[in-house]
C-alpha cells in the first residue's frame, strides 16, 4: 500500500468514526433535552463529553503521522499504556471505596445519613469499581498486549482499541455516578440500568472484534492457551450480560427499567450469571493473564499442554452450572439446587488442575521466587487461588451452605479469592507490563513491591480470618436454641456480636490499600524512569554444570 | 476424533465451539423453570403491587436495601420459626426484578408486613439506633421529607403489563389516583384501592398528611410485604402432579 492512498483510507475512517461520534452527541443532546430525570440530564452531558472528546481526538490523529516501522511490526502499546494507568488509578478507588463501606458497618454513623453516602448505594460503587473497572480494565489492557505478542501482530484497528478501553470507562463513570444518585436494576454485579448496558453491549462487541481481529493477522500457526481463556471470557461474558440484563424501559429517555424476568425465573438468571461472573470475568479471563505472565517471568514454558486442554474446556463447561448453589433451600426447585451443587464440587478438579498447571510452570525457577518479587506476587495468587476454589465447592454443599448463607463467610470468600488471587494476579501483571511498556530497565524499586506483597498478604489474612469467625459464628447463632426450645438469640444480638469482627476487616482493607498506593507509587516512578538505588537480589548461580563425560 | 490441534488453529471453530460449551448449563437449568407447576403455580392471594406498593419497593430498590437484607425464607426450621412460613415461588411471582437477596445484615424481610406499627417504622427510618441501639443500619431522615415523585407512575404499570403483570386498563387509568387515595384514609377512592388490590392497607403511613412523601410508599410497600398469601389455607400437597 502506497503512503498516499493509506493516508486516504485514514482519512475516510476518521470521518466515518467522527460521523458516529457526532451523531451519538446528538443523542445524547436529545436525551438531556427530553428526559424528567435529572439523572438522565447528567448522563447525557456525559456522553455529549465523551463524544466531543472523541471528535477532538480524531482531529489530533487526522494531522499525526501513521507510525512506520522497519520490520513491518509495530506493537500498539499505547493503549496498553494507558490501560495500565486506569487500571491502577481504579484499583486504587475500589479499594478505599471497599474500605469505606467497611468502616461503615463497624461504625454505622459514617455512612452520614444523606443519600448518596449510604451503605446500600456505595456498596454497588466497591463492587463495580474493584471487579469491572479494575479488573476489567486489567483485562482489556493485558488481553491487549498478550494477544500482540502470542500472535506477533499488531492490535487490529487503529481507533477500535480506543474506543474499547474509553467507551468501558464511559460504562463505569455512568454505572458508578448512576449507583450514587439512585440508579440501580438492584441485580448484583449487574446494577447498571438498561442504557449503560446498551452501551456495554456496544463495546464489548467492539472487543470481540478487536481480539478475533488480532488472532486472523497472527503470524504463529496456533492459537496460545492465554489466547483461548481471553476468548471464552469475552464471548461468555457476552452471553452472561445480555440475557441477564434484558428488560423494558418505563420511557425510552428514563433511567428506570423493570427486568424481564420475576421471581424465581429472574433468580436464577441472575445467579447464572453472578456465577460465571465469577467464573469468567474473574476466572478465566485471569486464568489468560496467569497462562502468560507466569511463564514469561519464569521463563520456562507451561508445565502441561495436555492439561491446559484439559483445564481450559472443563471449567469452561462445569462452570457455567454453578449458579444454583446460591439458591439453597429456596424455591427454587431442588433438582436445580442438586445439580448446581454436584457441578460445582466437579468443578474443583478443573480448578485445581489450572493451579497445578500454572505452579508446577516454575519447576526448575524455583529459586526466582527469592530473587523476583513480582513472580512471587503471581505464584501467591495461583495459591489462593487454589484455596478459594476450594472452599467454594465445599460452601455450595447444601448442609454447609445452610449455615454459610447470609452470612460473612460468603463475604471472606469472595474477598480470598478478589484479593488474593484476582488483585495478586493483577498486580503482577501490572508490575511485569510496566517496564515493558514504557521500555524501562526494571521497576523503579522492588523493595517497594516486596513490602507490598507483604503488607497485602497481612490485610488479606486478617480480612478472611475476620469473615470466616463472624460469618460461622453469626450462622451458629441464628439457629442456637436454648434448652426449652426457643431460639437463643435475637437478630439484634447476632448483629451485636458482629462488630470487633468488622473493626478487623476494616483494618485488613486498610492495610490491603496501603499496599496499592505504595504499588501506585512505584509504577508511577518506574512510568518517570526512575530507578531507586538499592541492592538488587542476587540470583545464586545453582551447581555447575558438569559436562557429560 | 478432532485434534485439538485443528481447534487451535482455527479461532471461529474455537469460538463457536466456546458458545455450545459455555451454553448448555444455563439452557438445561434455566428453561424448565418457565415450564415446571412448582415455579409458576398460581397462589390464592397473590396479586400485583398497588401503585403506592410498587413505588415504595421502587426506592428499596433506589436505596440498595437488598445489599442487606433478604426476601426468601429458607425451609429450615430456625428461619420459619425467626420469620414465619418459608417463601413459595409465587410470592415473587410479580417481583421484576426478584429481591431474595444474598446478604443478612439485617434481618429477612419477605414477612415483616404487620410485625410493626407504622410509627415504629417512621421513627427506625430516620434514625435506627434510637429504637435499636445495636442496629448498623444507615438512617434514612430523607425519605420523610421528599415528597414522592409519582407523576409518571402509570407509565410504570404499563411497563409491568408489558412483562406479565396482569395490571388492567381500569388499574392503570386509576394508577395516579389510587396512590394518592392509599395515603389518605379520607380521601374519595380508599375503597376502590382495596377494591383494584384486595388486602391494599389505606392510610396516611408516615403520620404527616400534609403531603405523600417517599417514607410513605416505603411504608406502605414493608407493611404488605408477606401478607397476601393466607398460610391457613394453603396447602403445599395442591400443587403435586
Amino acid at each position: 500500500m502506497t503512503n498516499s492512498n493509506h493516508h486516504g483510507g485514514r482519512s475516510v475512517t476518521n470521518l466515518a468514526v467522527g460521523l458516529a461520534l457526532a451523531l451519538g452527541a446528538l443523542l445524547g443532546l436529545f436525551l438531556t433535552a427530553r428526559t424528567v430525570d435529572p439523572v438522565m440530564v447528567g448522563h447525557g452531558v456525559l456522553f455529549i463529553v465523551f463524544c466531543g472528546g472523541g471528535i477532538f481526538l480524531l482531529i489530533r490523529r487526522h494531522y499525526d503521522r501513521p507510525p512506520v516501522s522497519d520490520t513491518g511490526l509495530v506493537y500498539n502499546d499505547a493503549v496498553t499504556r494507558a490501560g495500565v494507568i486506569v487500571s491502577m488509578a481504579w484499583g486504587v478507588v475500589g479499594f478505599l471505596a471497599g474500605l469505606a463501606i467497611a468502616l461503615q458497618l463497624a461504625f454505622p454513623i459514617l455512612n452520614l445519613d444523606l443519600p448518596w453516602t449510604n451503605f446500600g448505594r456505595l456498596r454497588p460503587v466497591h463492587t463495580s469499581a474493584v471487579i469491572f473497572a479494575f479488573g476489567g480494565n486489567v483485562l482489556i489492557t493485558t488481553s491487549f498486549h498478550v494477544v500482540q505478542r502470542t500472535c506477533r501482530a499488531r492490535l487490529a484497528g487503529e481507533i477500535a482499541p480506543w474506543f474499547v478501553l474509553w467507551g468501558y470507562n464511559l460504562f463505569i463513570v455512568i454505572a458508578a455516578t448512576g449507583y450514587v444518585s439512585g440508579v440501580t436494576q438492584s441485580k448484583e454485579y449487574a446494577e447498571p440500568e438498561w442504557y449503560a448496558d446498551l452501551w456495554l453491549t456496544l463495546v464489548w462487541v467492539v472487543y470481540l472484534l478487536v481480539f478475533l481481529g488480532t488472532l486472523w493477522r497472527r503470524r504463529e500457526p496456533h492459537i496460545y492457551v492465554a489466547n483461548w481463556f481471553y476468548l471464552a471470557f469475552i464471548v461468555t461474558v457476552a452471553m452472561l450480560h445480555i440475557v441477564n440484563n434484558l428488560a423494558v424501559p418505563v420511557s425510552w429517555t428514563g433511567t428506570k427499567s423493570y427486568t424481564l424476568f420475576a421471581g424465581v425465573q429472574d433468580a436464577l438468571t441472575q445467579w447464572w450469571y453472578g456465577h460465571n461472573a465469577v467464573g469468567f470475568f474473574l476466572t478465566a479471563g485471569f486464568l489468560g493473564i496467569m497462562y502468560y505472565f507466569v511463564p514469561k517471568l519464569a521463563q520456562r514454558p507451561v508445565y502441561s499442554y495436555r492439561l491446559s486442554i484439559v483445564h481450559f474446556w472443563s471449567l469452561i463447561f462445569l462452570y457455567i452450572w454453578a449458579g444454583p448453589h446460591h439458591l439453597h433451600y429456596t424455591a427454587l426447585p431442588q433438582w436445580a439446587q442438586t445439580l448446581g451443587m454436584t457441578f460445582s464440587i466437579m468443578l474443583w478438579m478443573p480448578s485445581w488442575g489450572g493451579m497445578i498447571n500454572g505452579l508446577m510452570t516454575l519447576s526448575g525457577a524455583w529459586d526466582k521466587l527469592r530473587t523476583d518479587p513480582v513472580l512471587r506476587m503471581l505464584v501467591v495468587s495461583v495459591a489462593f487461588y487454589g484455596m478459594s476454589t476450594f472452599e467454594g465447592p465445599v460452601m455450595s454443599i447444601r448442609a454447609v451452605n445452610s449455615l454459610s448463607h447470609y452470612t460473612d463467610w460468603t463475604v471472606g470468600h469472595v474477598h480470598s479469592g478478589a484479593l488474593g488471587w484476582v488483585a495478586f494476579v493483577s498486580f503482577g501483571a501490572l508490575y511485569a507490563l510496566t517496564p515493558v511498556l514504557w521500555k524501562r530497565q526494571r521497576l523503579y524499586s522492588l523493595q517497594l513491591v516486596s513490602a507490598h506483597f507483604w503488607i497485602a498478604s497481612i490485610g488479606i489474612v486478617l480480612y478472611i480470618t475476620a469473615m470466616w469467625v463472624s460469618g460461622i459464628l453469626q450462622g451458629l447463632m441464628w439457629r442456637a436454641y436454648d434448652n426449652l426450645g426457643f431460639l437463643e438469640y435475637s437478630f439484634v444480638e447476632t448483629v451485636a456480636a458482629m462488630h470487633p469482627f468488622y473493626v478487623i476487616r476494616a483494618g485488613g482493607g486498610a492495610l490491603f490499600v496501603v499496599g496499592a498506593l505504595i504499588m501506585a507509587y512505584n509504577l508511577w516512578r518506574t512510568i518517570r524512569g526512575d530507578l531507586r538505588a538499592e541492592a538488587l537480589p542476587i540470583s545464586r548461580p545453582g551447581p555447575a554444570m558438569a559436562p557429560a563425560e | 476424533m478432532i485434534r485439538h490441534a485443528t481447534i487451535e488453529r482455527n479461532s471461529i471453530l474455537l469460538l463457536v465451539l466456546i458458545l455450545i460449551v459455555v451454553a448448555i448449563g444455563g439452557l438445561v437449568q434455566i428453561t424448565p423453570l418457565f415450564y415446571l407447576e412448582s415455579t409458576i403455580e398460581k397462589v390464592q392471594g397473590m396479586r400485583p403491587y398497588s401503585p403506592l406498593e410498587l413505588a415504595g419497593r421502587n426506592i428499596y430498590v433506589r436505596e440498595g436495601c437488598y445489599n442487606c437484607h433478604s426476601q426468601m425464607i429458607r425451609s429450615l426450621r430456625d428461619e420459619v420459626e425467626r420469620y414465619g412460613p418459608y417463601s413459595l415461588a409465587a410470592e415473587s411471582m410479580y417481583d421484576h426484578p426478584f429481591q431474595w437477596g444474598s446478604k443478612r445484615t439485617g434481618p429477612d424481610l419477605a414477612r415483616v408486613g404487620g410485625r410493626y406499627s407504622d410509627e415504629w417504622h417512621v421513627e427506625h427510618m430516620i434514625a435506627p439506633r434510637a429504637l435499636v441501639p445495636e442496629s448498623v443500619m444507615p438512617g434514612y431522615p430523607f425519605l420523610a421529607k421528599t415528597p414522592l415523585n409519582a407523576a409518571h407512575i402509570a407509565d410504570d404499570l404499563r411497563a409491568n403489563r408489558a412483562i406479565g403483570v396482569p395490571y388492567t386498563d381500569e388499574m392503570i387509568a386509576a394508577a395516579a389516583a389510587d396512590l394518592a387515595a392509599q395515603a389518605n384514609p379520607d380521601a374519595d377512592g380508599a375503597e376502590d384501592v382495596q377494591v383494584r388490590y384486595p388486602k391494599a392497607q389505606v392510610r396516611d403511613f408516615d403520620g404527616n398528611p400534609a403531603m405523600v412523601s417517599e417514607l410513605d410508599a416505603v411504608i406502605a410497600y414493608l407493611q404488605m410485604l408477606g401478607t397476601l398469601v393466607d398460610f391457613d389455607l394453603y396447602k403445599p400437597e395442591d400443587n403435586l402432579r
